[in-house]
């Protein structure tokens, strides 16, 4: 006998969710609970970075701009050589274009870029999601401590590869 | 002076009903629909969980611009929407509540056609939305014109069946007069019956699952496809108008109206609670049913309702008679 049976799941259905709690997130009243690493927008550490414009060329969308110019460090020691060294003028990030797909973040070899939870920074006219460095380097503030290992997980490799160093070194 | 005073009263206590109440349904379906749907539904509007949410959708539609299309049948169109609504109005006119504190019976009119005035309005009713199909000049208007009226045919038949299975019973069309009559045994008794009508009062509604003269997936609003502001709040109306005469009909005729515990004082209090508990059915078909096909709407009039209600006044002939 299965005729109506349907009927009676629908019914079921519906009132099992009735009974439930809704899982609507009542965003501006509560703030969501987000989960780690979450992708709200990219903070620059503005003193790692060296102008070496590798994410802005590996960047797929062209939503990075950088510009610098050099400047010349007085050599220390009498008869040195003087060093030059990357200033920073522009660093710019077109929100509107930027796709969060994290590569500029992965590839720096400086971490200059980290990701910020913080996701509310909507604009009204979308020429004003262009964001300068000024605004870049106020995210890192909100920049979380990096996420600790899930219990189990296997350690980092960094880690396991000092310790099988030194390892090698006391056999030695 | 006293009865024109009295009159007076009565009309006045009717439209406050058929202002309150239909809102009341729509307010319990955006919740109790948004919560079988793991949602919250309106939170906003007046503060306290979005109660005023449907004042604050009037206030727009009042708003809004009223427009008839170039190719409408300007007068049809523009009168679709109060041939849709007043009809509910009436009806509730002969709907008893029950006794009131021993102050007698709480009704706008005792009918002793009662039934048969407020099954007539009823159908009236659904003739606004065919209105609106015809006149709107519109191709998905008037297929879901023509889906009315087939809806219209079929479900009249099962519906008024029904009903007078429960007449007949009672021995009276007056609809105090058939809740007086009420036993609990009819529960059993008149449960086909009371389910025929129930679905068949559906289908005239076109509440969800029998709203394919709307379907908004093929034929964008059917009928009320061209209809705006305040001409579409009307049609709105109407719907939560016809929702609340369904439930206070189904209410009163297999329901007992009244019965209850201390129904001499507060008998009304009972028609109410068994009006709103009729009426959460009637929405809780909306949020767990899919829409039918619009031959499966016909064939289950055809081939289940009409022959079940046949049986059901068959049943009842016999024990009638008995």
């Amino acid at each position: 006998m299965t005729y109506g049976k349907g009927l009676l799941q629908g019914l079921a259905v519906t009132w099992r969710n009735l009974t439930r709690r809704s899982v609507t997130a009542h965003y501006p009243d509560v703030q969501p609970d987000l989960p780690p690493r979450s992708r709200g927008v990219i903070a620059l550490q503005e003193e790692n970075c060296t102008s070496c414009m590798l994410c802005a060329r590996e960047c797929p969308s062209w939503c990075i701009t950088i510009d610098s110019h050099k400047e010349t460090i007085p050599a220390t020691t009498e008869g040195g050589r003087d060093r030059s060294q990357n200033v920073l003028d522009t660093f710019d990030i077109d929100y509107s274009l930027c796709m969060y797909c994290s590569i500029c973040i992965e590839v720096c070899p400086f971490d200059a870029l980290h990701w910020s939870p913080e996701f509310a920074y909507a604009e009204g006219d979308i020429v004003d999601l262009t964001h300068d460095m000024n605004r870049l380097r106020e995210w890192m503030w909100t920049v979380p401590a990096p996420q600790a290992l899930d219990p189990g997980a296997e350690p980092a490799k960094e880690l396991s590869a000092w310790q099988a160093k030194q390892a090698a070194e006391d056999a030695e | 002076m006293a009865e024109v005073i009295d009159a007076l009263l009565r009309c006045v206590a009717v439209v406050a009903v058929f202002m309150v109440f239909p809102l009341v349904v729509g307010q319990m379906e955006h919740k109790a629909m948004a919560h079988m749907q793991s949602r919250v539904g309106p939170m906003k509007a007046g503060g306290f969980h979005g109660w005023a949410q449907l004042v604050a959708d009037g206030v727009k539609f009042v708003q809004k611009e009223s427009i008839v299309p170039t190719a409408a049948d300007r007068k049809v169109f523009e009168l679709a929407p109060a041939v849709a609504l007043v009809p509910y109005l009436l009806a509730m006119l002969a709907i008893p509540l029950g006794p009131f504190f021993g102050q007698g019976n709480l009704i706008g009119q005792d009918l002793d056609l009662g039934l048969f005035f407020v099954l007539a309005a009823m159908s009236v009713g659904v003739l606004g939305t065919l209105m609106g199909g015809l006149g709107s000049g519109n191709k998905y208007s008037y297929i879901g014109g023509m889906r009315v009226a087939a809806q219209l045919m079929s479900y009249e038949l099962p519906m008024v069946l029904a009903a007078a299975s429960v007449a007949m019973a009672a021995g009276t069309l007056s609809l105090v007069g058939i809740a007086n009559e009420w036993e609990p045994w009819w529960l059993v008794a008149q449960l086909p019956g009371m389910v025929v009508f129930f679905v068949a009062g559906l289908a005239e509604l076109q509440r969800p699952p029998f709203d394919a003269p709307l379907a908004d997936a093929e034929l964008v609003m059917g009928p009320l496809t061209e209809y705006g502001g305040m001409r579409f709040a009307m049609f709105l109306l109407a719907e939560y108008a016809g929702i609340v005469v369904l439930a206070a009909l189904t209410t009163v005729l297999y329901l007992g109206g009244w019965a209850g515990p201390f129904s001499d004082d507060i008998g009304w209090l009972w028609t109410l609670v068994k009006v709103m508990a009729v009426s959460f059915l009637v929405i809780w078909a909306r949020v767990a049913y899919p829409r039918l096909r619009e031959d499966q709407v016909n064939s289950l009039a055809w081939k289940v309702l009409v022959p079940v209600a046949l049986a059901q006044i068959t049943l009842t002939t016999v024990l009638v008679v008995a």
